[in-house]
């Protein structure tokens, strides 16, 4: 166990330090002078000056790396030029709306895809399995920017339900009751694609565990069907479901960037294509590195998780 | 290193969906119904090819005097807001779409395809290195890394597009391939291959080939609808080709603005790029389980 942990570790860093390479690596990708594109409508001599320093752009690209890389562990991820504030503020305000969305969604997609997909197991190929196996099908390919967008029409602009539309969003402080009605879409959508991974996964997961000689054993046993299920079944599946769910933040997260886009709420999948738009290159940097770091740490914790289910995987 | 990345590997188990009830005979038929998704492929893939070519309108003109009329015996779909005609909207922008999605994955498959059967079949060093780096760059988010350097690397075009999301597609594939290979590499006939004497490129070309291709046709075909998404979310956010061009994605996020007065400005370019998705995951779930190959299997 703490041998594979430390490889894993090891790894860990690596991916880190490709990340933090890329990252750095954006801002030359700008055609021309950066200096000049990162300034943009704050191009002034003064500004010039505190760009130089604090990118060292005319040292050599290794150095900038360096002054680049020091800075960020400190915490300074730079000051945007466009908006006059520190990147590393800008995030810290908008990173918990997503971590509130991914949340919710995820409890949502959980909520719903564990016992379906149980019931399917049950039955493979029954009416109820035909019947789920077809609609998470069809949901599969719905894209959320298009579930967002009909959703908007229906519930938000023909029904007229409050709260709810575009740019309802209050903070949790603010009025918490309103805060969860207008993170209700965004949530709602992102389950919806969740759900469909978890759902296929464990279903045909479950229907390999329930094949298995010691459920068999169970059953001869006398045991409910409810214990079976529960206790006996759903421990060596649910590693695939975790599995599943470590793979999918990447694209929740990205998902979330289109609806929080368009339902414009201030997370960071909102800042960044208003970065994006407003051509404020630190910010967009800023936020890329923070959000590929999450994500890989994320799995990373979801690999953790995984062994203490299931220990065999880390003496293979 | 197989330890480190083996078959538990959690984001390997994405790839295990498919169903693994018992099957009583060995290739079920392909029935009806993928018959006709890929007659709309099919269809798809020749209005793109054809568009200029096809009694279509102008996906540009702009006709003032139709503006977000429903659907009519002169426009098929309606116009758009500024007078557009949407049914030949629709038609050009699956030009984008498809040629994002077939590009990449030229890209993708041209570059993971032959490094992944490479990879297996040698073992050894150079397969060491390489799935090293492969697995570095998987974990990685590549949806980020596309978004960051698309926004970054600008002008925006077709060919940037598809070359970027190509090369974030590369590991991907590299995985399956080599994956799917290395379960080929060590059966008989290959074995009795190598003692006659075949040279590696023939073994290669001759036995492997043919036979992790069923696998490769079905990843291909799920790997561009992942594509043709995220084009679509791309164009959403505003990081795809540049309008006026139609593309699925653009008109769905220019018609939010649209939304109350004109419905049908959002459900036609949806309706077209959901139906293209679903023919796309259905063909390849279907030659999956038709030849019977799921990665738990191999």
């Amino acid at each position: 166990m703490l041998r594979y942990v430390i490889r894993r570790l090891v790894m860990l860093i690596g991916i880190i330090f490709v990340i933090s390479v890329g990252s750095f690596y954006l801002i030359h990708l700008l055609p021309g002078d950066p200096a000049a594109v990162i300034l943009g409508t704050g191009d002034s001599p003064v500004n010039r000056a505190k760009l130089y320093k604090l990118l060292g752009l005319n040292k050599s690209i290794i150095e900038q790396y360096f002054i680049w890389i020091s800075n960020v562990v400190k915490g300074n991820l730079g000051i945007s030029f466009i908006s006059q504030t520190s990147v590393a503020t800008t995030i810290r305000a908008a990173l918990p709306i997503d971590l509130e969305i991914m949340g919710l969604s995820q409890i949502l997609a959980f909520a719903a895809a564990i016992p379906l997909a149980m019931r399917s197991a049950r039955k493979p190929d029954g009416l109820v399995d035909r019947i789920l196996g077809a609609t998470s099908f069809t949901l599969l390919s719905i894209p959320p920017f298009i579930i967002i967008v009909l959703l908007v029409l229906f519930i938000s602009i023909k029904l007229g339900v409050q709260n709810i539309g575009v740019a309802s969003y209050v903070s949790f402080g603010t009025n918490w009751i309103v805060n969860l009605e207008s993170l209700a879409l965004p949530a709602f959508t992102l389950a919806i694609g969740s759900f469909v991974v978890y759902y296929r996964v464990l279903r045909s997961d479950m229907i390999a565990t329930l094949q298995e000689e010691f459920i068999t054993m169970a059953r001869s046993k006398g045991i409910s069907q409810r214990r079976i299920m529960w206790r006996h079944a759903f421990r060596p599946s649910s590693v695939a479901l975790l599995g599943a769910a470590g793979v999918n933040i990447g694209g929740l997260l990205a998902g979330g960037f289109v609806v929080q886009y368009l339902l414009a709420i201030p997370g960071l999948g909102y800042t960044l294509i208003a970065a994006i738009n407003d051509s404020d290159y630190l910010l967009v940097q800023g936020i890329v590195l923070v959000v590929s770091v999450g994500v890989v740490l994320i799995n990373f914790i979801f690999d953790f998780i995984i062994n203490i289910v299931d220990p065999r995987i880390s003496r293979e | 290193m197989s330890e480190l990345f083996g078959a538990n590997s959690p984001s390997q188990v994405i790839l295990s969906d498919s169903s693994l009830v018992e099957r009583p005979e060995k290739n079920e038929p392909l029935g009806v119904l993928f018959w006709i998704c890929v007659g709309w492929l099919a269809l798809n893939i020749i209005g793109a090819v054809f568009a200029n070519v096809l009694p279509l309108q102008n996906p540009l003109f702009q006709d003032y005097n139709f503006v977000n009329s429903g659907p009519s015996l002169h426009h098929l779909f309606g116009t758009d807001d500024l007078g557009r005609d949407i049914f030949a909207r629709v038609v050009y922008g699956s030009r984008v779409s498809i040629a994002v999605g077939a590009g990449a994955m030229v890209i993708g498959f041209g570059i993971g395809a032959p490094l992944g059967m490479l990879a297996a079949y040698r073992r050894g060093r150079f397969d060491t290195i390489t799935t090293t780096i492969m697995y570095v760059f998987l974990a990685f988010p590549a949806i980020i890394a596309v978004i960051a350097v698309l926004s970054f690397w600008t002008p925006r075009s077709m060919t940037k597009i598809i070359l970027v999301i190509g090369l974030a597609s590369v590991p991907l594939v590299y995985r399956v391939i080599r994956t799917a290979t290395l379960a080929i590499a060590t059966k008989d006939y290959i074995i009795a291959a190598k003692v006659q004497g075949a040279t590696d490129r023939r073994i290669m070309m001759k036995e492997l080939l043919p036979n992790i291709a069923p696998i490769g046709i079905s990843f291909l075909l799920i790997g561009i609808a992942t594509v043709v998404t995220l084009e679509g979310a791309l164009a959403f956010l505003g990081l795809s080709v540049n309008p006026p061009t139609p593309s699925w994605g653009n008109m769905i996020n220019e018609s939010r603005t649209v939304l109350a007065e004109n419905p049908w400005l959002v459900l036609f370019p949806s309706l077209a790029l959901c139906l293209f998705l679903l023919v796309l995951n259905f063909i390849g779930d279907r030659l999956r389980s038709h030849f019977d190959v799921t990665e738990v299997k191999l």
